[in-house]
């Protein structure tokens, strides 16, 4: 079969009735592949009263938005998404098909590439078409970046981070074709959600701060942790983490920040006791001013940065949080 | 009694894995000889069986495909407690991806037969799709519970598990025979025992090759992976840094110095 025209699909992701940013930027960046292929961009949203999203998905690059609105459709249930979103893709045959690398598409993704028998990359940090007209699919490996394709089978599956492609300034007076899915929408008895729980974040949020400060496997210990943990606070810094860190037990892996973690975008960084790994590294973006404090001097964490300090960050932490208070005291005692 | 089979991956030992690196020039990796460790997801994942064994009895499988190094892996699960162990081995399952690997893994849960429930790690170290668990329910026809941080109660028909969202967790029920992939909230895995290497030592590890899994070597490997890896490259940071230089003091008093200019302060 010749795919060459079939539409470029993005799954909308959203909770609580809100439309996750993900999204709009997924479509922004399928717009951009869909003019380069000369198709179109279609979204398929699931959920229950959430049709106000699609002026935004339209905005953002869409043409036209298959919505299934349906109060057995309210609850994101992998077995009933997966359902919808097959018998749909079997229908229609897009050739790329992208979501966002957030709780619900972790699991959607592999189940629907997995029926579909096609394949699927995980948190890629770009996407373009080839002169063949194959989407590439980039992820960071070992120090570098290695690029995927899913030559044969269709469609091509990815999924990608919030916070990796920008939000695209929407266009205003766009519009398209709505098209609503019906049920009846079987649910399935193998798997029910007894209970949804929300828990309350501690810290400053990570996707907002203004200075992130970095914690890898050079703190060696839960005691080491603690000093930077005290560092960020006193500094009213968002607290993320390398992937040793969450290992170790120390820090949550919602805190890790990366390629399979958050995407952050602070004015400041202060990685501590890591290495530079490209992994953790293209969760970073667009920092003024990268900082690193690491005990060896030639590691790659010192090639991707603005400031360097070498040295063992249990010793030079206490004393930069002794400056610190310090200078605090005294700010307050001249006022 | 329930069978329970365990998937555990062998993984360049996370601690050494930044000395593999891309060549620039040939863009091929550099330095393979890393040494293989237990994914530290998959050690969660045994202890769940074995704590689910210690209260309701359990007959625990474990099942990895690797090279034959792997086989040191599936020993130590041995010496954790597991009942067998199992290593699908062939040339002919190099390269696999998130889907073949799967495939492959989930023919050898068929092969062993009346599984009650498959349990894996939420990701691997090395690969971290977190796609493989996912996908072998699939094929295996199971209904998967992801991100499992805790196991409330198990009995043979149903377990209910708390799943991780980003800022919390759905409580689920859902039926057997099922799949799990697990994080490391769920529990501490035990350290290895003196006594329990002894045992592993007469414990044989069973090997499966392609002709012991009667599926077409097209299925398997580079060859059944709908992925493939076209190109690899180096990465080149533009960034040109500054080293604070003196001693310790004057070098935090210099950084105390950026953050006030930087607003921090
Ligand atoms: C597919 C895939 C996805 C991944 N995704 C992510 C991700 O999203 N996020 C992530 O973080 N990782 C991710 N990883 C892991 C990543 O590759 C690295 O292993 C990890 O980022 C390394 O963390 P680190 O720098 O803390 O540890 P290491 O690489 O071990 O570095 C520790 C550093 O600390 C320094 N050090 C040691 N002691 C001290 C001391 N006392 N004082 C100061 N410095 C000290 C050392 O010189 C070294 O440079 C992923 C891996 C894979 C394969
Ligand atoms: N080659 C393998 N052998 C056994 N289990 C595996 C293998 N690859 C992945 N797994 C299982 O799948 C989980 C997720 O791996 P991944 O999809 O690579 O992130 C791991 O924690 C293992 O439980």
């Amino acid at each position: 079969m010749n795919h060459d025209n079939n539409p470029i699909w993005v799954i909308a992701d959203q909770e609580n009735c809100k439309l996750l940013p993900v999204t709009p930027q997924l479509v922004g960046q399928a717009r951009l592949l869909a003019d380069v292929l000369a198709t179109s961009v279609e979204v398929v949203l699931l959920g229950e009263g959430i049709d106000t999203h699609t002026e935004k998905i339209f905005a953002a690059g869409a043409d036209r938005i298959y919505v299934g609105d349906h109060p057995d459709l309210a609850m994101y249930h992998p077995e009933v998404y997966t359902d919808v979103i097959v018998k749909l893709t079997l229908e229609h045959h897009p050739q790329i098909m992208l979501m966002g690398s957030t709780s619900m598409g972790r699991e959607l993704a592999p189940l629907v590439a997995a029926r579909l028998e096609t394949g699927l990359t995980a948190h890629c940090i770009d996407l373009r078409i080839n002169q063949k007209g194959i989407l590439e699919q980039k992820i960071p490996a070992y120090g570098g970046e290695i690029t995927i394709v899913c030559p044969e089978r269709r469609p091509q599956m990815a999924t990608v981070a919030q916070g990796v492609f920008p939000s695209p300034s929407p266009e205003g007076g766009r519009g398209g074709e709505i098209v609503s899915i019906q049920g009846p929408f079987l649910p399935s008895d193998r798997i029910q959600t007894l209970e949804l729980v929300m828990e309350e974040p501690d810290g400053i949020p990570l996707d907002t701060a203004s200075c992130v400060i970095a914690g890898g496997a050079g703190a060696g210990d839960l005691q080491g942790w603690n000093q930077i943990v005290e560092l960020a606070a006193i500094l009213n810094a968002g607290l993320g983490c390398t992937r040793p860190a969450v290992d170790e037990g120390w820090a949550e892996l919602d805190t890790m920040i990366g390629q399979s973690g958050k995407m952050v975008n602070p004015e400041t960084y202060l990685g501590i006791g890591l290495s530079g790994e490209q992994q953790h590294m293209v969760g970073v973006t667009g920092a003024n001013v990268m900082i690193a404090i690491n005990s060896d001097k030639k590691s790659p964490v010192f090639e991707q940065v603005d400031v360097g300090i070498v040295d063992d960050c249990r010793d030079f932490v206490p004393v930069l949080l002794e400056k610190i208070r310090k200078y605090k005291e005294q700010q307050t005692s001249c006022q | 009694m329930l069978k329970i089979v365990v998937c555990v991956k062998a993984v360049p030992d996370p601690k050494l894995a930044c000395d593999l690196k891309i060549d620039p020039v040939t863009k091929t990796l550099l330095r393979c000889d890393v040494p293989m460790v237990l994914n530290s997801l998959d050690k969660h994942a045994l202890e769940a069986a074995l704590q689910i064994k210690a209260e309701n009895g359990a007959y625990i499988c474990v099942l990895s495909m690797g090279p034959p190094e792997a086989g040191s892996i599936v020993k130590e699960c041995m010496a954790l407690g597991a009942d067998k162990g199992i290593l699908l081995s062939d040339p002919c399952f190099g390269g696999a991806d998130a889907y073949a690997t799967a495939y492959t893994l989930a023919t050898g849960v068929q092969k062993i037969g009346d599984v009650d429930a498959v349990l894996c790690g939420m990701a691997s170290s090395d690969g971290a799709t977190e796609w493989v668990g996912p996908e072998m329910a699939v094929m295996l026809g199971m209904p998967v519970v992801t991100r499992v941080r805790e196991i409330i109660v198990g009995n043979d028909e149903s377990w209910e598990v708390k799943s991780a969202l980003e800022n919390g967790y759905r409580r689920m029920r859902v039926r057997l025979p099922a799949l799990l992939t697990v994080t490391r909230d769920l529990n501490a895995p035990r350290a290895l025992s003196f006594s329990g290497i002894i045992k592993a030592r007469k414990k044989v590890i069973t090997q499966w090759r392609l002709d012991d899994l009667g599926v077409s070597a097209e299925t398997v490997g580079i060859k059944g992976s709908p992925t493939i890896v076209t190109e690899m490259c180096a990465v080149d940071n533009a960034r040109r840094v500054t080293f604070l230089e003196g001693t310790r003091e004057e070098k935090a008093e210099q950084l105390l110095q950026k953050l006030i200019e930087g607003g921090l302060l």
